[in-house]
């Protein structure tokens, strides 16, 4: 019988297995930030116990960066004692290290695929979940704990039972004003936040196969929102093409090889999947969330819904918890909620495609009176490349900010926060309660949605701008 | 890691679905590089609450959490399995984990225990009515006990092994080094490297 891509990958990884025994798993690419990592190296040292694999490992500043005055000491002490740690961490061990102002810095998930690190065919860690977002190389990526993050430092495997794997298999294409962020809210709404747990989902069909490497990126990034660790996407020539001549892409007969090996990670015709989803790309719309958890969200077009609509009880009660904590109540229409915040940046969407995409929706128009729009490159190149094409201005024109790389006010760990009962569009990947500082309240949107919606001081698609400003025109 | 075998304690039951770990810990606490001081941020935003469970008197010296459905979700962060523990939980009973969390909780000796919902709601019935009842998590056996109610679980012989004795997942790798070795002698060139050494 076939194998599915997933399965190839975990085979070809395969450093032991036994009966009774969850497989050890070489791990290809470790990732390190500042957060999961300091209690590993203090496990390391306690034991005696080196970095296996420095040559496999790469260290990256992003969680607790602030991304105003970074030429200025870190003003928050337990932030630049973690920042420190890190950098004394890598020191002592030799591990690769991009810090705060460093070309390389960024969200360590931005920066492994701009290196070209992150490959088709490899196994790719992080003491972050949404490591997933490297599955759309066609790796195996997935987010550990801080006791695994140890583990693979000191042998670089992994002790892992196989997950099973579904196929999440998106027909047709998708619509013009739809993103990869509305196809995977839309995803996550269909089969809940425990929908994917314990597989592997790989996305296939059509309308993915259509998508650029960042949209996929996207994709991959919030299949953890959907309970699965890792979520993968075949490689194609997007794929090579993107990869091609990155610095640390294959090069000469390895190149060729390595697209040779790359071609046959694809599911075999005769591979079955467990569980099998099948989503209607053109049926899609621009997608947002109206509650505290990721799978609790609807086209914008739609209202709040009625807690009282849910069969099962815990649902019924989860809504109701979350319209209380929002804010919201039910039959309210989406559009038309208004904000005090809009966030564009984040592992999610925080890539040069993004910020083009919200400063082309942004461009010639004004941020809303009240509203405070932060923009936060994913990583210092994607804020240079974004300075090149003067996509900067743009949205400074606008009136939002333009702030420097980090994870930023996706989990404000910095000081980019929302104040209590304030309300955000964000671009990120979670709304739970208080993610984005204690009391805030965010509602999960596209980069485009983020635009219009700053434009607008409500939840809008860039539709809406057009309308809006068509009366307008008309009279001048 | 500590070792689990078999726990009897009061019980914390907490009526919620989806507890994401921004709300076990949340994100400011996790700038500390310590693995204990983290009892204080756990569940800190409904804490604030005095009506929240954890805040009742007869709650305190609780140490088994029977929570609902998807119990663990969001962020890999061990934080959360540890503010577990320094508050003083042994165990956490749900009819879902999510995947990194179990994962974690099983790697600090902090037994996740799955049980279907018509038990969950019967141990909630029943810890609702009288704190003092006494919930028995008995890993050599893989039975949950408490009055009226015995229910049995799953948990894969290996990780029982493993925290039946309280073994370190490091140890037990690297006593299989040399299968690691062999596996690098064969990795292909064309696999990306950070560095060059």
């Amino acid at each position: 019988m076939g194998r599915t891509l997933a399965e190839k990958v975990w085979d070809d990884h395969v450093v032991r297995r036994a009966e009774g025994e969850p497989d050890l798993l070489f791990i290809d690419l470790h990732l390190l930030h500042e957060v999961t990592s300091p209690q590993a190296f203090d496990g390391l040292r306690q034991n005696g116990r080196r970095v296996r694999r420095r040559d496999l490992t790469i260290a990256t500043e992003d969680h607790n960066t602030p991304t105003l005055d970074i030429d200025k000491p870190i003003a928050d002490p337990v932030s630049r004692a973690q920042l420190e740690t890190l950098r004394a961490n890598c020191a002592e061990f030799g591990v690769r290290l991009h810090p705060l102002g460093d070309v390389e810095q960024g969200v360590v998930h931005v920066v492994g695929p701009q290196l070209g690190l992150t490959q088709p065919g490899t196994t790719v860690v992080c003491g972050d979940s949404h490591t997933s977002t490297h599955g759309a190389f066609g790796a195996l990526a997935f987010g550990i704990g801080t006791s695994q993050v140890e583990h693979v430092l000191a042998t670089q495997t992994l002790p892992m039972a196989r997950p099973k794997t579904m196929a999440i298999t998106v027909e047709g294409e998708l619509p013009e004003g739809v993103s990869a962020k509305d196809l995977i809210l839309a995803v996550i709404a269909r089969i809940g936040t425990g929908g994917g747990q314990g597989y592997i989902l790989e996305y296939r069909g059509p309308a993915i196969e259509r998508l650029s490497m960042e949209a996929r990126m996207t994709v991959c990034n919030m299949s953890i929102e959907a309970g699965a660790r890792a979520g993968m996407i075949a490689p194609d020539e997007t794929t090579f093409a993107y990869l091609k001549d990155r610095p640390h892409a294959p090069r000469g007969a390895d190149w060729e090889a390595a697209v040779a090996y790359w071609r046959t990670l694809r599911t075999d015709a005769d591979a079955v999947f467990d569980a099998e989803v099948v989503i209607d790309a053109a049926a899609l719309a621009p997608f947002v969330t109206w509650g505290t958890n990721p799978g609790q969200g609807a086209p914008l077009s739609a209202c709040v819904p009625d807690p009282a609509s849910y069969e099962d009880a815990s649902q019924r009660l989860a809504a109701e918890k979350a319209l209380n904590y929002m804010g919201l109540s039910a039959g309210q229409p989406l559009r038309g909620i208004r904000v005090d915040t809009v966030f564009v940046g984040s592992c999610t969407n925080g890539r040069i495609e993004d910020l083009r995409a919200a400063a082309a929706v942004l461009a010639g128009h004004r941020v809303a009176d009240g509203v405070r729009m932060l923009v936060v490159p994913g990583s210092v190149r994607v804020a240079l490349q974004a300075v090149e094409e003067g996509l900067d201005q743009v949205f400074t024109t606008a009136g939002a900010e333009w702030r420097h790389a980090g994870c930023s006010m996706c989990l404000g760990m910095n000081p980019d926060q929302l104040a209590p009962g304030e309300r955000s569009a964000s671009t990120s990947n979670r709304n739970f309660e208080g993610r984005q500082g204690k009391g805030g309240r965010t509602h999960l949107v596209s980069p485009q949605v983020a635009a219009a919606t700053a434009v607008l001081g409500h939840l809008a698609s860039p539709a809406d701008l057009t309308e809006a400003a068509a009366p307008a025109t008309a009279g001048v | 890691m500590e070792a689990f075998t078999t726990h009897t304690g009061r019980a914390v039951p907490l009526r919620h679905g989806n507890v994401d770990t921004d709300q076990i810990i949340p994100a400011h606490w996790l700038k500390k590089v310590t693995r204990d001081g983290f009892e204080d941020g756990l569940f800190e935003a409904w804490r604030r609450d005095p009506d929240f469970v954890l805040n009742h008197p007869e709650r305190q010296g609780a140490t088994v959490l029977i929570a609902g459905p998807d119990f663990g979700t969001g962020s890999s962060r061990e934080h959360a399995v540890w503010a577990l523990q320094n508050y003083g939980f042994k165990t956490v009973i749900s009819s879902r984990f999510a995947d990194i969390f179990r994962g974690n909780s099983l790697k600090n000796g902090l037994l996740t225990v799955v049980l279907a919902q018509e038990t969950i709601d019967a141990l909630w019935a029943l810890t609702e009515a009288d704190p003092t009842t006494p919930v028995t998590v008995d890993l050599h056996t893989r039975q949950v006990h408490a009055p009226g109610i015995t229910a049995a679980f799953d948990l894969d012989e290996n990780a029982r092994w493993r925290l039946l004795n309280g073994l370190d997942d490091i140890s037990i790798t690297l006593h299989n080094e040399h299968q690691i070795t062999a596996y690098e002698a064969t990795r292909p060139t064309h696999k990306p490297r950070t560095l060059t050494i």
